[in-house]
C-alpha cells in the first residue's frame, strides 16, 4: 500500500498496520484473559464439585455413629465410598478419630486441624506423596455417662479433576484461539474498509484533469471531512490564484499592446521621414522588435483566452472545411506577400462539433507558423479529411522541425534551435495543443520525408 | 554341587522367614534369566496351563507359584511387598485396598474395559459366582433347591439330614468368605435367616473351597454355601455327586484380579504376564489352556450381581465396620 506512494512524499507507517496491530494485539490480550477467566472459573467449580461430594461422604460416615455401650460404632454406609467413584478411578483415603486419636480408616492421613467447627472443612494436602483433597468434619456424641467428639476426613486424589480441568483447558484454548482467529479477520475487514474510504478519495482527487480545481463534491466520513475541507481550501486558493496570474498576464499583454501600436505608428511615420539609411536602418530594426513584442502580446492574449474557454468549452456544429477555407482566404494577402501559395484539398466538408472561436485561433497560428518558416516561392498544402478523426494537416517546404526536441516545442515559450531569425513568441504550438486537448484530440508534429514540417491536428 | 549347596543358602533365609505356602512351584527353564514371583490364592492345578502358556513364548523366564489364602496374600504381601512380581487373588476388597494405598503400578497399553480394572493398575480377568453345591444323594427324591430361600424352607422340613452337615467359609478366616458375607448380607435379609438357620443346625466352618467340596464329595457335608463354582466344576470326577447351583434371586459374582507389584525389579516381564492373563480370558481360549471362567461382558455391564471394583470395595473392610459385622456374624453362625 506505502508501495504506491510517489518518492516525493515522506512516509512513516501505515495507519493500516497501526489499526490492525491495535486490532489484533486487542483481540490476543481478551483471548488471554478470557482463557485465564474461564479456566480459574471452572477450576473453582470443578472443586466445589469434588468438594460438594466429598463433603457428602464424611457427612453420611458421621451420621453413621453411634455410640453403643460407651464404644463409638460406625456403620459406614456403602454409599459413603462408591459416591466417590470417579472416571479416572481416583484413589481414597479415609480417618476416623476420636477425641483427635484415629480409630479406624488410614492412620497416617494429615490430622484434621483442631477447630471445634462441625463445619466441613477441606484442605488439599500431600499424602504419601500425592496431592489430595481432605475433607473433614466433626460429631460430638453423647452416651449414657461420656460426651465424646468423633472426627471424620475423607481424602481423594484428583486425577479426575485434572483431567477434567484438562479438558476444559483445552475447549477454552481453543475457544480462545478462534476468537482471536475471527477478530483477526474482522480487524483485517474493518481495516481495508475504512481504509478504502481514503483510497477512493485519492482516486478521485488523481483521476482530476490538470486544471479540475473544484472542490470534492462526494460525501465523505465525518473524520475525513476536515481534511477534504483543507483540501478544498487548498485548491480553491491555487485556482484563484492561478485566475489571478493569468488575469495579470492578459491585462499585462493588453496594456502593452495599445501603447506598442502607437510607438509603431509613430515608427512608421518617422522611417517615411527620415533620410539617412543608417537611420532607416535603426528605425526598422525597431519596427522589427516592436511587431515580434506585439505578438507575444497577442499570442499571451490569445492563451489567456484560451485557457479560459478550454474550462467552458461552447461546442457548435461546424464544418471544419468552412472554418479553414475562411482562414485560408483572410491569410492570403499575407501570403501573396512572401509569394506563397496556400492550397486546400482533402475533403469537401467535415462536420466537427467544436468552439468555433478557439479552434480558428489554433488554426490560425499553425498557418501563421508555416507562414512564417516556410520560404518563398513555396507552397502550403491543407488537408482537411475525416477518416477516423477529423483531422487537418498542414505541410510546408521549409526547413522542418529540429529532429532533437520536436516533443519539446509545444510546451510554452519553447522554440525551435532554427528559429532565431523568425519573430515569434513560442506559443503558437502550445495554443494549438491547449485547444486539441480541450476537444479531446491531439497535436502531432512530423518531418516529411522529402522536407518541410508537417503539423497535424486531430479532433 | 557347589553351585546346589549356593541355591539352597540362598533360598533359606527365604524358606525360613515365609509363612507356610499351601503351594509352591517352580515352572520353566532350570537356568532362567528372571524368576517371576507370582503370590496367588489360585490352586495350581487351575494356573498350571496359564502358566505353561507363557512360558511357551517366554523361554528364558521362570515362574515361582505361590499358593496362599486371601487373607495370607494381603499379610504376606503388606509385610514384604519387594518380595513379590505380581499378585493374583480373588478377595476384590483386599486386592483393591492395596492398589489403593499404592502397591501396584499402572500398565498403560493394557486394554481393558473400565469394569474390568481399576487405574489401569488392577485387572480382573475371571468372572466367577458364588454357589451353593449340594450332594445329590441327600436330596434324592425331593426337589433340589433352586434359591436360598428354598433351601432354608428345605433344612428346616428335614433338619435331620442336615444337622452339622453344613459348611461355608469362615468369614474371620477366609477373606473371599468375609468378601461374599458382606455383599450377600448387603443384597438381602435372607443372607442372615440362612446364616441363623445353617448355625442352629450346626455350620462347619472352612478356610478353602477345596476342603469343602472335598467333604461334600465324601458326604461329610450335603450343603455348602458361597464355594466357588469355578473349583466345584473343575473336579469332573464329581460331576455325578455334585450339583452346583446359583441361586437365581440374587448371584453373587466375584471377579480375580491381578496386579503388578509396584516395587518389583521387573516390570516389563510382571507386566507382560498380567497382559497375558487378561488377553488370554478375552480371546476365549479353551477351557484346557484356561480352566477358569473368562469374564463376560453381556453379564457384567450392567449385571448388579457383580461386585463392581471401585472405592466401595473399603467399606467392609473398615475396623469399625468389620467388627460389627463379624460380631453379627458370630451371632448368627456361633449358636
Amino acid at each position: 500500500m506505502t508501495s504506491s506512494a510517489p518518492a516525493d512524499v515522506q512516509v512513516r507507517g501505515a495507519l493500516r498496520n497501526r489499526l490492525v496491530i491495535s486490532l489484533v494485539g486487542g483481540a490476543a490480550v481478551l483471548a488471554i484473559l478470557i482463557f485465564l477467566v474461564v479456566r480459574s472459573y471452572a477450576a473453582q467449580i470443578a472443586q466445589q464439585g469434588q468438594d460438594d461430594v466429598l463433603g457428602a461422604s464424611v457427612t453420611s460416615i458421621l451420621d453413621a455413629a453411634i455410640i453403643r455401650n460407651g464404644v463409638i460404632q460406625i456403620d459406614i454406609p456403602y454409599a459413603s465410598f462408591s459416591m466417590l467413584n470417579t472416571p479416572s478411578d481416583d484413589r481414597v483415603f479415609y480417618a476416623v478419630y476420636q477425641d483427635g486419636t484415629p480409630i479406624s480408616g488410614y492412620a497416617d492421613l494429615p490430622p484434621p486441624l483442631d477447630t471445634n467447627a462441625t463445619k466441613n472443612d477441606f484442605r488439599t494436602v500431600t499424602y504419601n506423596g500425592t496431592p489430595v483433597r481432605l475433607a473433614t468434619a466433626a460429631r460430638v456424641l453423647i452416651g449414657a455417662d461420656v460426651r465424646t467428639e468423633v472426627k471424620v476426613s475423607v481424602a481423594q486424589t484428583r486425577d479426575a479433576l485434572s483431567g477434567t480441568l484438562n479438558r476444559i483447558s483445552r475447549n477454552v484454548a481453543l475457544f480462545g484461539a478462534g476468537f482471536f482467529l475471527l477478530a483477526t479477520v474482522l480487524s483485517f475487514w474493518a481495516t481495508s474498509t475504512t481504509i478504502s474510504r481514503l483510497r477512493r478519495l485519492t482516486d478521485s482527487v488523481t483521476r482530476r484533469g490538470p486544471k479540475d480545481l473544484s472542490p470534492v463534491a462526494k460525501p465523505v466520513p465525518v473524520e475525513m471531512a476536515p481534511l477534504v475541507s483543507s483540501l478544498n481550501s487548498l485548491m480553491s486558493r491555487l485556482d484563484q490564484s492561478l485566475h489571478r496570474s493569468e488575469d495579470f498576464i492578459a491585462e499585462a499583454a493588453h496594456r502593452v499592446r495599445t501603447p506598442l501600436a502607437t510607438v509603431r505608428s509613430h515608427a512608421e511615420a518617422t522611417l517615411h521621414r527620415v533620410e539617412r539609411e543608417e537611420n532607416r536602418q535603426a528605425l526598422r530594426a525597431m519596427m522589427r522588435a516592436i511587431d515580434e513584442s506585439s505578438r507575444a502580446a497577442g499570442q499571451l492574449l490569445d492563451h489567456a483566452m484560451i485557457t479560459f474557454r478550454a474550462d467552458h468549452l461552447e461546442l457548435q456544429n461546424l464544418d471544419l472545411v468552412d472554418l479553414v477555407q475562411d482562414l485560408v482566404t483572410r491569410l492570403t494577402p499575407i501570403a501573396d506577400m512572401k509569394h506563397i501559395d496556400l492550397r486546400l484539398t482533402g475533403d469537401t466538408s467535415v462536420p466537427v462539433s467544436g468552439d468555433p472561436i478557439l479552434l480558428q485561433n489554433a488554426l490560425r497560428n499553425l498557418i501563421d507558423n508555416a507562414l512564417k518558416y516556410a520560404p518563398s516561392e513555396t507552397e502550403i498544402s491543407l488537408n482537411v479529411t475525416t477518416a477516423s478523426r477529423p483531422t487537418v494537416e498542414i505541410r510546408d517546404q521549409g526547413a522542418g522541425f529540429p529532429t532533437a526536441n520536436m516533443a519539446d516545442l509545444v510546451s510554452r515559450f519553447s522554440r525551435g534551435e532554427n528559429a532565431s531569425d523568425t519573430i515569434g513568441s513560442g506559443l503558437g504550438l502550445t495554443i494549438a495543443q491547449d485547444v486539441a486537448a480541450a476537444h479531446g484530440g491531439a497535436l502531432v508534429l512530423s518531418n516529411n520525408p522529402k522536407g518541410g514540417a508537417c503539423v497535424t491536428l486531430s479532433l | 554341587m557347589r553351585n546346589l549347596v549356593t541355591l539352597i543358602l540362598c533360598f533359606l533365609p527365604a524358606l525360613s522367614s515365609a509363612q507356610d505356602w499351601e503351594d509352591r512351584q517352580f515352572f520353566g527353564t532350570t537356568s532362567p534369566t528372571q524368576t517371576l514371583r507370582v503370590l496367588s490364592s489360585t490352586d495350581t492345578a487351575l494356573f498350571e496351563p496359564i502358566i505353561d502358556h507363557f512360558l511357551q513364548s517366554n523361554r528364558d523366564i521362570a515362574v515361582e507359584y505361590l499358593v496362599a489364602s486371601t487373607a495370607d496374600i494381603d499379610a504376606a504381601f503388606r509385610a514384604t511387598p519387594e518380595r513379590f512380581d505380581v499378585v493374583i487373588s480373588s478377595a476384590m476388597d483386599l486386592q483393591f485396598k492395596l492398589v489403593n494405598d499404592g502397591y501396584a503400578i499402572e500398565i498403560e497399553d493394557l486394554p481393558a474395559p473400565d469394569w474390568a480394572q481399576w487405574r489401569q493398575s488392577l485387572f480382573a480377568f475371571t468372572a466367577e459366582p458364588a454357589a451353593i453345591i449340594l450332594n445329590r444323594n441327600a436330596f434324592r427324591g425331593h426337589p433340589i433347591p433352586r434359591t436360598r430361600q428354598e433351601l432354608i424352607q428345605a433344612m428346616r422340613a428335614r433338619p435331620d439330614i442336615f444337622e452339622n452337615r453344613l459348611g461355608t467359609y469362615d468369614v474371620r478366616q477366609s477373606a473371599l468368605g468375609y468378601l461374599f458375607a458382606t455383599q450377600d448380607a448387603r443384597a438381602s435379609e435372607t443372607y442372615w435367616r440362612l446364616m441363623e438357620v445353617m448355625g442352629s443346625l450346626g455350620l462347619r466352618l472352612y478356610c478353602c473351597s477345596g476342603d469343602m467340596i472335598d467333604d461334600l464329595t465324601r458326604g461329610d457335608l450335603v450343603v455348602a454355601y458361597n464355594v466357588l463354582g469355578s473349583y466345584a466344576a473343575a473336579r469332573t470326577e464329581n460331576a455325578n455327586v455334585l450339583e452346583i447351583i446359583l441361586p437365581s434371586e440374587f448371584p453373587t459374582t466375584m471377579m480375580r484380579t491381578a496386579f503388578v507389584a509396584a516395587q518389583t525389579d521387573k516390570p516389563e516381564t510382571a507386566a507382560s504376564f498380567t497382559r497375558f492373563l487378561v488377553e488370554m480370558q478375552q480371546a476365549n481360549s479353551d477351557h484346557a489352556s484356561f480352566p477358569l471362567p473368562p469374564l463376560n461382558p453381556a453379564e457384567n455391564v450392567d449385571n448388579q450381581s457383580t461386585i463392581a471394583l471401585g472405592p466401595a470395595l473399603m467399606t467392609y473392610l473398615d475396623t469399625l465396620k468389620k467388627r460389627t459385622f463379624l460380631q453379627e456374624w458370630e451371632n448368627a453362625v456361633l449358636q
